[in-house]
C-alpha cells in the first residue's frame, strides 16, 4: 500500500502495464522527456526508452491514426491527448477509424487503443482546457469510455483500459491529478470489471450518480445533506459506456429518487441518457422525475465565471431538495 | 499576372470550350516537372540512369505478366460496372486508365510488405492476391469490408479520404519496434495510396510528417489521376505533388503513371529503401481516371471529351502491347490466351456476386466489440424478441 496522487497512480499503472507488456507503447506530444504537461508518464521515458515512450509531433489526428496502425500490427497504443479541448482534431480517427476497424473487419484486427484525456473544469484554465467530451464518444458504437475518480481506480481502470481488446476513452479528471489516497498496486486487475459502477457511499432517500472529478462533490453533498437528515445514495459510475445501468436501477428501485451530475452541458447528455433508461427501467418506483445537475448548454465559460457554471454542492443539494420535495431554489417557498 | 495562370472552376455556358480547354491543357503537366519514363506512350523504351538499373531484371515473362494483371483488372472494371448499370451493385469506383500505376507498384510489393489502399485500388487487391469478388461486398451492400485484410496484407477500402494514410506511417513505426526487438525480423514496409484529391486532406500531412520524424518505413503512393470527381488536380496543387516531399526532408518522385515498367521501378526502389531503413518516399503516378470517379458521376459535365482522348492515347495496356509485339515477346495466341483469361475472371466475379446471400442481420450485432459488451446484448436480446413476436404458433412467420 502506498499513498500517491491520482496522477501518480495513473503513472504507476501505465509502468505496470508497460512491465508486462512489451507492446505498450505511449504515444503523446511532450510526454517523454517532460512527463506530460501534467507529469503523469514522467519517468517512463527514461524507464522504457524513447521507442515506447514516444514524443510525437504536434499532431492529434496523427497521434490517433498512427496509434490505429500501430495497434494493426500488434501494438496497445496508449494515446495522450494534452488537454479535452485538443481531441477535436483527432475525432475522425476516433469515430470513424478507431471505432469501426473491428467490424469492419469481423473481427479480424482488434483495436486495443487507450487514449488519455485529462478533462473537465475547475483549474481556472484558458478557453480550450476545461471541456468535458465525454458524450461524443459515449455515443459512438465501438468505443468504451471510463473515467476515474479516485487514486485506486485510477490506477486500476488505467491497467483495465491498457488490457482491453477495444478501443478505450480514458477521461482523467484534471482538477483531481493532486487528490492523495492510500492505493494498493497488488490488488488484481479483475478486483472489478472494468464497466461496473461502484457505490461511494451507500443512502436510502435518493440516488446521486456522478463519475470523475463530480465524485468528490457528490460525496460531499451526501455528507452536508446528512447533517439534514437526508440519507444520499452515492454512485460512481466510472463507466459511461457501457453504463452499469444494472447497479443505477437496483439504487434508485431502493430510493425512488435520481439525481444525475456531470460538469459536462445537459443537452444530450450522459445524464439524459441515465433519466431516460432509469425512467424506462423503474418508472413506478419513481416518487419524483429524475433531475440533472450538469454545466450549461453554453460554451465553457471564461475561468473566472467557471464557480457558476461548474455544478458544485449548492446545486447538486437544491436539486436533492426538488426530488425530496423539499423547498428549493424553484419551489417558490423560499430556502 | 499570377491570376491569369488561375484555373477556371465555375464554367457557365458561354465561355465552357475555352475554360475547358484551359483545364485540359493544364492537366497535361507542368512541362518543368521531370517524370520518371521507361516506356514512352508509343511503345518505345527509355534510359534512366537512376531508375533504369531498377527494371533490368524484368524479362519477357514478367512484362507479359504485367500486360496479363493490368488487361485482367481492366476487363474486370468492366464486369463490376455492368453489374452496378444491371443493378446488382449499388455504386462502382472505377480504375480504368490507372492500370500501369496499380499493377507496377502492387508487383513491387513484397508479402510482408502491408498495403493501405484508399477505395479504387483494384489493381493493387489483385497482386495481393484478393478474391476480387470480394471487392465488390462493400458495392454490393452485402458487407463493410468484405475480405480479411490479415490473409495479404491488404487493408480494407477506406471511404473517408486519407484517413489510411496515417494507419500506413503507425504499421511502418510498428514495424522498427518489432526489428528493434527481432534482428531477425524480414525487413519490411507500408504503401499508403491516395489520390491528388486526398493529398489536400490534412492527414497527408500529418503523416508525412510523422514519417519524416521517425524515418518509418513507408511509401506514399499517390495517384494523381487529375481530378477529384470534377475538380482539376490545379485545384489540389499548384506545383507537382512529388515536390511536396522535399518540404517534409524525404524524396519525391513523379513517374509515368501509365507506364508500368517506371512505375514498377520507382516503388522497388523506394520500397528497398524504406526496409533498408532509409525513410519514406513519396511517389507522384502521374496518369488518369479514363472513366467516371464512380458510377454516379458524369464527366460530360466538366471536363472535355479531348482531353479523355489525349489521355486514351497514352493507355497504359496499348503502350506495353506494341512493345511486346515489336520486340517479338507476345503474339496473337498470347493476346487472345490474356482476353480468355480476362473474361473468365469475369464470369467468376459475376456469379459470385449472385450468389452473395443478404446477410443475417444477427451480423450488424456481431464484431461492434471485441469484449462482451452489454448493450449489444440487450439490443440483439431484444431484437431476436420482437422479431419472434411475427412469428406464429406452427413456428411461421407472419
Amino acid at each position: 500500500m502506498s499513498t500517491l496522487t491520482l496522477s501518480k497512480a495513473i503513472n504507476s499503472g501505465l509502468r505496470r502495464a508497460m512491465d508486462d507488456d512489451p507492446k505498450v507503447v505511449l504515444l503523446g506530444e511532450d510526454i517523454g522527456k517532460l512527463g506530460g504537461v501534467f507529469r503523469v508518464t514522467d519517468g517512463l521515458q527514461k524507464d522504457f526508452g524513447a521507442h515506447r515512450v514516444i514524443d510525437t509531433p504536434l499532431a492529434e489526428a496523427g497521434i490517433i491514426g498512427t496509434a490505429v496502425g500501430l495497434a494493426y500490427r500488434g501494438y496497445r497504443p496508449v494515446c495522450e491527448i494534452q488537454f479535452d479541448g485538443f481531441i477535436y482534431p483527432g475525432f475522425d480517427q476516433i469515430v470513424s477509424q478507431v471505432a469501426k476497424l473491428h467490424y469492419r473487419t469481423r473481427g479480424a484486427v482488434k483495436m486495443p487503443i487507450t487514449i488519455r484525456v485529462p478533462f473537465g473544469g475547475g483549474i481556472g484554465a484558458v478557453e480550450h482546457h476545461s471541456e468535458s467530451p465525454e458524450a461524443y464518444f459515449a455515443h459512438t458504437a465501438g468505443l468504451r469510455v471510463i473515467s476515474c475518480s479516485n487514486p485506486q481506480d485510477a490506477h486500476l481502470m488505467i491497467r483495465q483500459a491498457i488490457a482491453c481488446d477495444d478501443p478505450v476513452l480514458f477521461f482523467e479528471p484534471k482538477r483531481r491529478y493532486w487528490t492523495k489516497a492510500d492505493v494498493d498496486e497488488s490488488l488484481a486487475l479483475d478486483s472489478f470489471p472494468m464497466g461496473s459502477a461502484r457505490i461511494a457511499a451507500a443512502g436510502t432517500d435518493a440516488t446521486l450518480v456522478a463519475y470523475g472529478p463530480l465524485v468528490q462533490t457528490a460525496l460531499d453533498a451526501a455528507t452536508a445533506a446528512a447533517d439534514e437528515g437526508i440519507s444520499l445514495e452515492v454512485i460512481d459510475l466510472r463507466s459511461l459506456s457501457p453504463i452499469d445501468f444494472d447497479t443505477v436501477e437496483a439504487s434508485v428501485r431502493r430510493t425512488g429518487r435520481l439525481v444525475v451530475t456531470h460538469e459536462a452541458q445537459q443537452s444530450f447528455g450522459i445524464g439524459a441518457e441515465i433519466a431516460a433508461s432509469i425512467t424506462e427501467r423503474c418508472f413506478y418506483h419513481l416518487e419524483a422525475a429524475p433531475e440533472r445537475v450538469t454545466g450549461f448548454d453554453v460554451p465553457y465559460p471564461p475561468a473566472k465565471l467557471e464557480e457558476h457554471y461548474l455544478p458544485d454542492l449548492d446545486r447538486i443539494l437544491d436539486a436533492v431538495d426538488r426530488v425530496m420535495g423539499r423547498p428549493n431554489s424553484l419551489s417558490g417557498q423560499g430556502l | 499576372m499570377a491570376a491569369a495562370h488561375l484555373p477556371t472552376t465555375e464554367f457557365d455556358q458561354t465561355d465552357l470550350d475555352g475554360s475547358l480547354e484551359a483545364a485540359a491543357e493544364m492537366a497535361q503537366g507542368e512541362p518543368e516537372a521531370p517524370m520518371v519514363q521507361l516506356l514512352d506512350a508509343e511503345g518505345r523504351r527509355r534510359e534512366d540512369p537512376t531508375f533504369g538499373p531498377y527494371a533490368t531484371d524484368l524479362d519477357g515473362e514478367a512484362l507479359k505478366a504485367f500486360y496479363r494483371d493490368m488487361a485482367s483488372v481492366r476487363r474486370f472494371d468492366q464486369e463490376a460496372t455492368a453489374l452496378q448499370r444491371q443493378g446488382e451493385l449499388a455504386l462502382w469506383v472505377q480504375l480504368t486508365g490507372q492500370e500501369a500505376a496499380q499493377i507496377g507498384s502492387g508487383r513491387a510489393t513484397a508479402p510482408q510488405d502491408y498495403i493501405f489502399p484508399t477505395y479504387r485500388e483494384h489493381g493493387v487487391a489483385l497482386t495481393r492476391g484478393v478474391d476480387m469478388s470480394e471487392l465488390l461486398k462493400l458495392f454490393r451492400g452485402v458487407a463493410n469490408g468484405g475480405w480479411d485484410p490479415t490473409a495479404t496484407n491488404f487493408h480494407l477500402y477506406t471511404l473517408v479520404l486519407a484517413a489510411q494514410v496515417p494507419h500506413a506511417v503507425g504499421y511502418a513505426m510498428g514495424i522498427q519496434r518489432d526489428q528493434k526487438m527481432d534482428a531477425a525480423l524480414a525487413p519490411a514496409a507500408t504503401v499508403a495510396y491516395f489520390g491528388d484529391g486526398a493529398s489536400s486532406e490534412g492527414d497527408v500531412h500529418e503523416s508525412m510528417v510523422f514519417a519524416a520524424s521517425y524515418k518509418a518505413p513507408v511509401v506514399f503512393f499517390c495517384q494523381n489521376n487529375h481530378w477529384a470527381i470534377s475538380v482539376p488536380f490545379e485545384v489540389q496543387s499548384r506545383i507537382p505533388l512529388s515536390n511536396r516531399a522535399q518540404g517534409y526532408g524525404f524524396p519525391g518522385i513523379r513517374v509515368d503513371g501509365n507506364d508500368v515498367i517506371a512505375v514498377h521501378a520507382v516503388t522497388k526502389w523506394a520500397l528497398e529503401r524504406a526496409r533498408a531503413g532509409e525513410g519514406p518516399v513519396l511517389i507522384e503516378a502521374f496518369t488518369y481516371r479514363l472513366g467516371a470517379h464512380t458510377t454516379a458521376d458524369d464527366p460530360t459535365k466538366y471536363r472535355h471529351s479531348a482531353e479523355e482522348d489525349a489521355w486514351r492515347a497514352k493507355d497504359p495496356l496499348l503502350r506495353l502491347e506494341k512493345y511486346l509485339r515489336s520486340e517479338g515477346l507476345a503474339d496473337d495466341a498470347f493476346f487472345a490466351e490474356v482476353a480468355e483469361e480476362g473474361k473468365q475472371l469475369a464470369a467468376y466475379v459475376r456469379k459470385a456476386t449472385l450468389e452473395m446471400a443478404n446477410p443475417d442481420i444477427r451480423s450488424a450485432f456481431a464484431n461492434v466489440y471485441a469484449q462482451a459488451h452489454p448493450l449489444v446484448e440487450e439490443e440483439t436480446a431484444w431484437f431476436e424478441k420482437y422479431e419472434a413476436g411475427f412469428t406464429d404458433a406452427e413456428g411461421e412467420n407472419a
